[in-house]
């Protein structure tokens, strides 16, 4: 891991239709490092991360990639910014008409000039990096939801991403599956050098896996916390983050206990 | 003091609140009500929605419920509704006639203005993949504008819209057809005139029902699937996962979904015509009497061409209409199941009114033509 900053967010507000989700967020996601979004469940996590890959715009605040702002620029410039970035959606989000094949094909049908059977090279490759080449011709109703999410994880790679972005990786997966993403997760980042930005609850793969974050509050509707979340388990304050890293209720004068 | 004896179950049918009402009444004004449930028997969770009402009433007025007699199960679900519930800001709502027809109005404006968005972005990406089209052909693949409309879609999309729906446009107008023939004669006979049935159903099938039927089944079949499936796609996240690789979904799913049916439904209309005037020729010639040839040629005499070629153009709009209003329902939908079917419901209706809708300004244009 650098010191080099890959995604910097300033004050960033975000909503949807004048019911503000999370304010004032600022973010320093350092380049290799695998940045948690953490908090309860409600409190914005997903919708950060929609700020951050462009689905959402902010209604205040700047996001730079590599120092470059990205909301300022033509829908073409964000474009080739997103290039950069590989997304897995909570449900893996496959596009139900096209096999996983196909799945993984399509940026680099799209966006690269490779030649039919150089980019079946790939897609064979991304799928057996993920342990899902047998599944290629399936499709994606066919599979469970695990396997869904690394043929997702497979898309993700296809463009060789500079950032991955997973939200819930682990949502709905049995506790063996789910460590195994978090397994593959961690070689990809050790393989590739990417940058990982991650959304989640898991208190377990949470601690296993990132090295830095930030702590999303529900109530005050901001960033209470960043730090990396075994550092904010043994060393935080505030009582809503001990009480999350610590799975304890709080009482209602603000103790956990 | 509060005896409970016996069973109370809900299977057995007690009403709980009419129960709650005269143990109320029966308490009376004591200061606190003791519970003995010594001689209680089978029990479940209507006799606790009872003393949960209950104790609910005593708290308001500043009183107690002693639960201390209950069997532990029922002392611990008490206490568990008794807990804090999650705080929600409570439904502002409340309807008001000129609110919601303001309501109404604005949102039919916005649907109308961002239908016609949608036509004018998917006008100009069309034109510029074919004016890309003619210089990519000369570029190497890579440079070429990353999202466009795969071939491959258009023609899954054709055949979906297309050929799969001959058998229903064709019962349909067959029938259609031959319902015509049929009422249409028994008028005409009154005057003698049965000879002119070839008039009446060639007539009123080429300039208005075999389109509007068409139309209609079309708006049914391929304006709901489209609506069903970019809204299922949008729940998925599938339509976000597009969008995060700057593929554009109008290019890569609205456009082949319009495009279709605007290339298969004036073919369809055509198709549906030729259907309509077999179903009439059959009740023509095996009811009424009337030979085949006699049938036939009046029909060529009396259908002058310009009126398929209006009928047809007809038939495009319908397919644009359709195509951009199925699409735009299934894009803006919510992302849970039960926004599926509403989205595919709404595309069904807003696509058979708007199908009248441009039905009666074409009415107006061929009077205007002299058509």
């Amino acid at each position: 891991m650098s010191d080099a900053v890959k995604i910097e967010a300033n004050g960033l507000t975000l909503g949807y239709g004048g019911v503000t989700v999370q304010r004032n967020v600022s973010l320093r996601i350092r380049t290799g490092s695998i940045f948690a979004l953490m908090g309860g469940s409600g409190s914005g996590k997903s919708t950060v991360l929609k700020g951050l890959v462009g689905l959402l715009r902010p209604e205040a605040g700047t996001v730079r990639v590599d120092g470059e702002a990205y909301w300022p620029g033509t829908s073409a410039q964000r474009t080739a910014l997103n290039r950069r970035f590989g997304v897995l959606f909570q449900s893996g989000a496959l596009w139900s008409s096209l096999t996983v094949a196909q799945n993984v094909a399509l940026p680099l049908r799209l966006f690269t000039r490779r030649r039919a059977a150089a980019i079946a090279d790939l897609v064979r490759f991304k799928l057996a990096l993920v342990g899902m080449e047998d599944a290629a011709d399936r499709m994606p109703s066919e599979l469970s939801g695990g396997m869904r999410k690394r043929a997702g994880i497979a898309r993700a790679l296809a463009l060789d991403p500079d950032v991955l972005f997973f939200d819930e990786p682990s949502a709905g997966l049995d506790p063996v599956t789910s460590r195994r993403l978090d397994d593959l997760i961690l070689e990809l980042r050790e393989g590739l050098g990417t940058t990982i930005v991650l959304v989640s609850h898991e208190l377990p793969s949470l601690f296993a896996i990132a090295d830095d974050g930030a702590f999303l509050d529900g109530d005050t509707r901001t960033v209470i916390a960043t730090g990396a979340p075994s550092a904010l388990r043994d060393g935080s304050t505030d009582p809503t983050v001990r009480a999350f890293m610590h799975r304890e209720r709080i009482d209602a004068d603000g103790r956990a206990g | 003091m509060l005896v409970l004896e016996g069973d109370w179950r809900g299977r057995d049918g007690l009403v709980p609140t009419a129960q709650a009402s005269a143990i109320a009444r029966a308490v009376g004004d004591m200061r606190q009500v003791r519970i003995d449930a010594l001689a209680l028997g089978n029990w479940d969770s209507l006799l606790i929605t009872v003393l949960w009402q209950l104790r609910t009433r005593l708290l308001a007025d500043g009183r107690t419920l002693d639960e201390a007699g209950l069997p532990p199960p029922m002392h611990r679900l008490l206490a568990l509704a008794a807990n804090e519930a999650a705080a929600f800001a409570p439904r502002p709502r409340r309807w008001n006639p000129l609110a919601a027809l303001g309501g109404a109005t604005l949102s039919a404006l916005a649907a109308i203005g961002a239908v016609t968005e949608l036509l004018g972005s998917l006008l100009g990406s069309l034109l510029g993949g074919l004016w890309g089209g003619l210089w990519g052909g000369l570029l190497p693949r890579g440079r070429r504008p990353g999202a466009r409309m795969q071939n491959g879609d258009l023609l899954d999309a054709v055949q979906r819209a297309g050929p799969s729906a001959l058998p229903i446009v064709g019962v349909v107008n067959l029938l259609m057809g031959a319902i015509l023939a049929f009422i249409g004669a028994a008028q005409l006979r009154r005057f003698g005139a049965q000879s002119f049935v070839s008039e009446l159903v060639g007539l009123s099938l080429v300039s208005e029902l075999a389109a509007v039927m068409t139309a209609i089944v079309l708006a049914g079949r391929t304006g709901g699937a489209n609506a069903a499936r970019l809204a299922t796609m949008q729940g998925n996240e599938e339509i976000d996962a597009l969008r995060v690789l700057g593929i554009s979904e109008r290019v890569t799913l609205v456009l082949p979904m319009t495009l279709s049916l605007v290339l298969t439904m004036p073919l369809l209309y055509l198709y549906a015509c030729l259907i309509g005037m077999v179903g009439g020729g059959l009740v023509a010639v095996g009811m009424l009497g009337i030979p085949p040839v006699a049938f036939a040629s009046a029909l060529v005499r009396v259908v002058p061409l310009s009126q398929f070629a209006f009928g047809a153009v007809k038939s495009a709009a319908f397919a644009l209409l359709i195509g951009l209003v199925s699409c735009h329902i299934g894009l803006g939908a919510g992302r849970s199941a039960a926004a599926v079917g509403e989205a595919a419901t709404r595309a069904v209706v807003a696509g058979i009114v708007g199908i009248i809708a441009v039905d009666a300004v074409f009415a107006v244009l061929a009077d205007a033509l002299g058509l």
